[in-house]
C-alpha cells in the first residue's frame, strides 16, 4: 500500500472515528453534561469555562510539540543552533502565560469553592424538603422525617424545591451522587454529612453510589424521581396508607447485608430512627 | 499448627485456578531451563547474590516486567467484564473476584511495576550519569530490591492461596477493617505493601546518599544532567512519603489483629483519618513515579535533537516546585468528603499551581527541537505519545482540582481515564522510551527499531481508544470498580470500544516480546560496538557497552552539563592518567536471604502462623549480624586486569 493511501486510509478513519462521537453525544443522555438542576447546571458551566481557558495553553503546547518535530527533523536543513539553550523572554513568556490562566482559574475555583459547597443552603422562597439518606450493605434507605415515611432504593421529592439531604452510612463508606442534579458526598457511618439539591423540572434520574463498599455495590443504584407538588403530596397519602411499616426493631432487619433489593416504601414510626443510627457509633451506646 | 490456613485456601473457581497453574507451570519452566543449561550456580553467583547496580537494576526490570504482564492481564479481564456484563448478563466474573482483580491491578501497576521500573532507571543509570563506579550503599540496595521482590511475590501467591484483597488498592476503612473484610485478602494486601515499603525506602536512601556524595569531580548539582535532577526530587519524596505509608498500613495492621480502633467508625476511631494520611503518601507517590519519567523524557529530546536541553535552569526549579507542592495537595483526593469550602479551594488551588512548572517543563522540551536535528527514532515517537496523552490528561487534572467540577466526576471513570494518562502516558511511555534508549548500553546491541515503532504506534492508537471513551462513560455517571450495570443506562457501546482498546494494547505488547526476541535472534547486525550509539551527550555513553564492572577506569572530570558531548566535540578532551587499583564490593546473599524471610514474615502474619513468624525474624536478624560481622566486603581489581579488560596490554 502506498504513503497517499495509508494517509487517507487514516484521515477517513480518525473521520468516521469523530462522526461516531458526535452521534453516540447526540442520542445518548450525557448526564452531567445535561443538567436538570440548579447546582448541576453550574458545575457543567464551570467545567466548560475551566476546559475553554485551558484549551488556550493546550492547543499551543500540542501545534508546536508537532511543528516543531516536523520542521527541525532531520535532512530538512533548517536552521541548527546545537549550542542555544536559553532565552529569558521566551522562558519568561510561559513561565507567564500558564501563571496567567491558572490564576483566573484559581479565582474562579475559590468563588466557585463557596458557591457551590454542598453544606450551603440554596437560596429560594420556597421552604426546604428534608429527606435523611442512609447507605446500607447495599441499598439506599431514605427517610422523610417531615413526612413520616421512608423509602428503600427509591427518592421521589417535588419539583423546584430545594433538598436537604442530610446522609449517613451504616454500612462502609459510601458516596452519594445523583449526577443530573449535582455533585455528591460521602456516607460515612456515625457521621452526617450535608447535600443541598434542586431540581428544575419533573423527571426520572439515575443516582449511585461512586463510592467501593464490597461485593454489592454494583447494585447500589437508585432512581430519584422529581414531580410536581401536588402529585408529591398525593404520592406521601398513599404511602402513609400502606401496611408496610419501619422503626428500629424491623430496621435491624434491614440493615443486614443483601443485594439488588427491590423498591419499597415504609410508614415510618420511629421518627429520629436517623439520628438514633448516627449514635450506634457514638461511644456509650 | 497453620493458623487460619486450612484446605479451604486452595478452593478456587477455574478462572483463578488457571492462573495459578500458569504460574507454577512457569516457575518450573525457568527452574527447568536453569537446571537443563547448568546455569544455577552463575545466577546464584553472577545475578542473585550480585551487588552491581546494573545487575541488580535489569533485576528490576525483569521483575517489573512480570508484574507489568499479569496487571495487564488484570486490566485485560476487567475490560471484558465490562464489555458483556449489562443487564441480564452477568458477565464471567463473579463480584468478589472482579474486586480482587481491580485491587491487584492497581497495586500491581503502583507497587511493583511503577516502582520497580524506577528504580531499575535510578540503578541502571544514576551511577553511570554522574561518574561513579558504584552506589553508597551497595548492600542495602541488594536488601531493598529483594524486599521489592518478596512484597510483589507474597502478592501473586494469594492467586494459589487464600484470596487477595477486595477493598480497592487504597484499601479505605472501615471496608479494609476486620468487621467488612475478615478474611485474609486485605492482610496479603498490607503484608505485600508493607515489605516493598519498606525496600523503597531502603532504596531512597541508598540513591539520594548516591547523589551527594559521589558525584564525579566537576560535577556540581546545577552541572547534573537533569535525569539526575528529577531522581532527587523522586527520592525525597521517597523518603518524606514512604515512613507515612508505613505507620499508616501499621496502623490498619494493629487495627485488624489487636482490634485497636485506629480507624474503625465506633468507639472514637477515624476512617477519615486514614484516608488523609494514605494520601500524604499516595500524592507524593504519584511524582515518585513521574519525576523520573520526566527526567528520561529531558534525556531523550536533547540526544535526538542533537541539541543542549532548553532552560535547564527552568527545568531545575520546576523539578523543586513540583516536589515541595506535591506534599500540598493530597485532599484533591477527597473533595467530596465535606471539607470546609476554604479548604477544598486552598488544595484545589495547589493542585493548579503544579501545573505552571509542568507547563513550563512541556514547553521546554519542544524548545528543545526548535533548531535542533530532530532524529524521528523511538523513543521521540514515545514522546510524541506523551505530549499528546500527557497534556490532555493534565487539562481534565485541572479540571479534577476544581471541588465543585470534582464533585461531579469524582470516582467516575472520568477520574480513571485522567490518571491513566498521566501513569500509562508519563510513566510507562517515559521507561518505553527510556528502556530503547538505554537497552544497547547493558546488553550491547540495539533494538529491532521497525518493531518498536510499530509497538510504539499500537500503544498510542490502543491507549486513546481503551481510554477516552472513559472520560465519555465519566459523564454519564458511570462510576469505576463496577462488575455490572443496568443496560437502560446506554454505557455498553462505550465499554465495547474501551474493550477494543485494551485488545490493540495488548497487541503492542506482543509487538514488544517479538521485538526483542528478533532483536536478541539478530544481535549481530544491531551490535554496538562504540559504546555511544545515538550520539550521546551524557557520560554513560562514554564508557563501554555494556560497561566494565568498575564503570569507569579513570574517573571522569567535569566541567560543564552534557560532559559527554563536549568531550566528542574538542573542549575539555579526557586526561589520560595511568590507571589504579579500583576496589569494588564482594556478591552478598545475606539480601537475597533476607528477602525470601520477609516473605515468610509477611506470609505467617496474613494467616497468623506465630512460631513460623517468629523463626523468620529471628532468622532475619542472624543474618543480618552475620553480615554486618564480616570483616572484607571489597575485592581488588589490578593495573594489569583493568589493562586486560579496556584491551590494551
Amino acid at each position: 500500500m502506498s504513503r497517499k493511501y495509508k494517509i487517507i486510509l487514516y484521515v477517513l478513519f480518525c473521520l468516521a472515528t469523530v462522526a461516531y462521537f458526535v452521534w453516540f453525544l447526540k442520542t445518548n443522555t450525557i448526564a452531567v453534561l445535561d443538567p436538570k438542576g440548579i447546582i448541576a447546571h453550574k458545575q457543567r458551566d464551570l467545567l466548560q469555562i475551566t476546559t475553554l481557558l485551558m484549551l488556550i495553553v493546550v492547543i499551543p503546547a500540542l501545534f508546536l510539540a508537532f511543528f516543531f518535530t516536523w520542521k527541525y527533523k532531520e535532512g530538512k536543513k533548517s536552521k541548527y543552533t546545537p549550542d542555544w539553550d536559553n532565552d529569558i523572554l521566551t522562558e519568561c513568556i510561559w513561565w507567564a502565560f500558564p501563571s496567567v490562566i491558572v490564576i483566573i482559574l484559581s479565582v474562579l475555583t475559590w468563588k466557585s469553592c463557596h458557591e457551590l459547597d454542598p453544606y450551603a443552603p440554596i437560596v429560594s422562597d420556597v421552604k426546604p424538603i428534608e429527606i435523611q439518606v442512609v447507605a446500607l450493605q447495599w441499598k439506599w434507605l431514605f427517610i422523610y422525617p417531615e413526612q413520616n415515611i421512608a423509602s428503600l432504593n427509591f427518592v421521589q421529592f417535588p419539583e423546584k424545591v430545594p433538598i436537604d439531604f442530610k446522609i449517613t452510612s451504616d454500612a462502609p463508606m459510601n458516596s452519594f451522587w445523583i449526577p443530573q442534579l449535582g455533585g455528591q458526598i460521602y456516607a460515612m457511618a456515625g457521621m452526617s454529612s450535608e447535600l443541598h439539591l434542586m431540581a428544575d423540572e419533573p423527571g426520572t434520574f439515575r443516582g449511585c453510589s461512586a463510592n467501593l463498599s464490597g461485593i454489592g455495590f454494583s447494585g447500589m443504584s437508585f432512581d430519584a424521581k422529581a414531580l410536581t407538588a401536588v402529585d408529591f403530596e398525593s404520592w406521601v397519602e398513599s404511602v402513609k396508607a400502606s401496611s408496610k411499616t419501619l422503626n428500629f426493631e424491623s430496621y435491624q432487619e434491614l440493615v443486614k447485608p443483601s443485594e439488588n433489593n427491590p423498591v419499597s416504601i415504609y410508614k415510618l414510626e420511629t421518627q429520629d430512627l436517623y439520628h438514633q443510627i448516627l449514635m450506634k457509633y457514638m461511644p456509650g451506646n | 499448627m497453620f493458623g487460619r490456613l486450612t484446605l479451604d485456601a486452595f478452593k478456587h473457581d477455574a478462572i483463578e485456578y488457571g492462573a495459578g497453574v500458569m504460574m507454577v507451570l512457569s516457575l518450573l519452566a525457568v527452574i527447568g531451563l536453569l537446571t537443563y543449561l547448568k546455569k544455577w550456580k552463575w545466577i546464584w553467583e553472577e545475578w542473585l547474590t550480585s551487588l552491581d547496580p546494573k545487575r541488580i537494576g535489569v533485576m528490576y526490570v525483569i521483575v517489573s516486567f512480570i508484574m507489568l504482564f499479569k496487571g495487564v492481564t488484570d486490566a485485560i479481564m476487567m475490560r471484558v467484564q465490562q464489555m458483556f456484563a449489562a443487564g441480564d448478563v452477568a458477565g464471567y466474573l463473579t463480584a468478589p473476584h472482579f474486586q480482587q482483580i481491580f485491587t491487584a491491578h492497581g497495586t500491581t501497576m503502583i507497587f511493583f511495576v511503577g516502582m520497580g521500573v524506577i528504580f531499575a532507571i535510578m540503578n541502571l543509570i544514576l551511577p553511570l550519569q554522574i561518574g561513579a563506579r558504584d552506589v553508597a550503599f551497595p548492600f542495602l540496595n541488594s536488601l531493598g530490591f529483594w524486599f521489592f521482590t518478596a512484597g510483589g511475590s507474597l502478592m501473586l501467591i494469594s492467586l494459589i492461596i487464600g484470596n487477595f484483597s477486595g477493598a480497592g488498592w487504597v484499601s479505605y476503612p472501615p471496608l479494609s477493617g476486620i468487621q467488612y473484610s475478615p478474611d485474609v485478602g486485605v492482610d496479603y494486601w498490607i503484608w505485600s505493601v508493607q515489605i516493598a515499603g519498606v525496600g523503597s525506602l531502603f532504596s531512597g536512601i541508598n540513591f539520594l546518599v548516591t547523589i551527594f556524595t559521589m558525584r564525579c569531580p566537576g560535577m556540581t548539582f546545577m552541572k547534573l544532567p537533569l535525569l539526575i535532577w528529577s531522581i532527587l526530587g523522586s527520592l525525597v519524596l521517597i523518603i518524606f512519603a514512604f515512613p507515612i505509608l508505613t505507620a499508616t498500613v501499621g496502623m490498619l495492621t494493629l487495627d485488624r489483629l489487636l482490634d485497636m480502633k485506629f480507624f474503625t467508625s465506633d468507639f472514637g476511631g477515624n476512617p477519615m483519618m486514614y484516608i488523609n494520611l494514605i494520601w500524604a503518601w499516595g500524592h507524593p507517590e504519584v511524582y515518585i513515579l513521574i519525576l523520573p519519567a520526566f527526567g528520561i523524557f529531558s534525556e531523550v529530546v536533547a540526544t535526538y535533537s542533537s541539541k543542549r536541553l532548553f532552560g535547564y535552569v527552568s527545568m531545575v526549579g520546576s523539578i523543586i516546585a513540583i516536589t515541595f507542592l506535591s506534599f500540598i495537595v493530597w485532599l484533591h483526593h477527597f473533595f467530596t468528603m465535606g471539607a470546609g469550602a476554604s479548604v477544598n479551594a486552598f488544595f484545589g488551588i495547589m493542585t493548579m499551581f503544579i501545573a505552571i512548572p509542568t507547563g513550563v517543563k512541556v514547553f521546554n522540551w519542544i524548545f528543545t527541537e526548535f533548531r535542533g536535528r530532530v532524529r524521528f527514532d523511538s523513543p521521540m515517537l514515545w514522546f510524541m505519545g506523551f505530549v499528546i496523552v500527557f497534556v490532555t490528561g493534565g487539562m481534565t487534572g485541572m479540571l479534577l482540582s476544581i471541588a465543585p467540577v470534582d464533585f461531579q466526576v469524582h470516582n467516575s471513570l472520568f477520574l480513571i481515564a485522567h490518571f491513566h494518562s498521566m501513569v500509562i502516558g508519563g510513566v510507562l511511555f517515559g521507561f518505553f522510551a527510556g528502556f530503547t534508549y538505554w537497552f544497547p548500553k547493558f546488553t550491547g546491541f540495539k533494538l529491532n527499531e521497525k518493531l518498536g515503532k510499530l509497538a510504539a504506534y499500537l500503544w498510542i492508537g490502543g491507549f486513546l481508544v481503551a481510554f477516552m471513551p472513559l472520560y465519555i462513560l465519566g459523564l454519564m455517571g458511570a462510576t469505576r470498580r463496577l462488575d455490572h450495570y443496568d443496560s437502560s443506562t446506554g454505557w455498553q457501546p462505550l465499554f465495547i470500544i474501551a474493550g477494543i482498546g485494551g485488545f490493540i494494547v495488548s497487541c503492542g505488547i506482543a509487538v514488544q516480546m517479538w521485538q526483542l526476541w528478533v532483536s536478541f535472534r539478530d544481535r549481530k547486525q544491531n551490535k554496538d560496538t562504540t559504546g555511544d550509539p545515538w550520539d550521546g551527550r551524557t557520560l554513560e555513553w562514554s564508557t563501554t557497552s555494556p560497561p566494565p564492572i568498575y564503570n569507569f577506569a579513570r574517573i571522569p572530570v567535569v566541567h560543564d552539563i552534557d560532559a559527554f558531548w563536549d568531550r566528542k566535540n574538542g573542549k575539555f578532551p579526557e586526561q589520560k592518567k595511568p590507571y589504579k587499583p579500583i576496589h569494588m564490593p564482594k556478591s552478598s546473599s545475606t539480601g537475597f536471604i533476607v528477602g525470601w524471610l520477609s516473605f515468610i514474615v509477611g506470609f505467617a502474619a496474613t494467616w497468623h502462623i506465630l512460631w513460623l513468624g517468629i523463626a523468620a525474624v529471628i532468622g532475619i536478624f542472624i543474618s543480618l549480624i552475620v553480615h554486618l560481622a564480616e570483616k572484607e566486603p571489597e575485592f581488588e581489581i589490578s593495573v594489569a586486569e583493568i589493562e586486560t579488560i579496556e584491551g590494551h596490554v
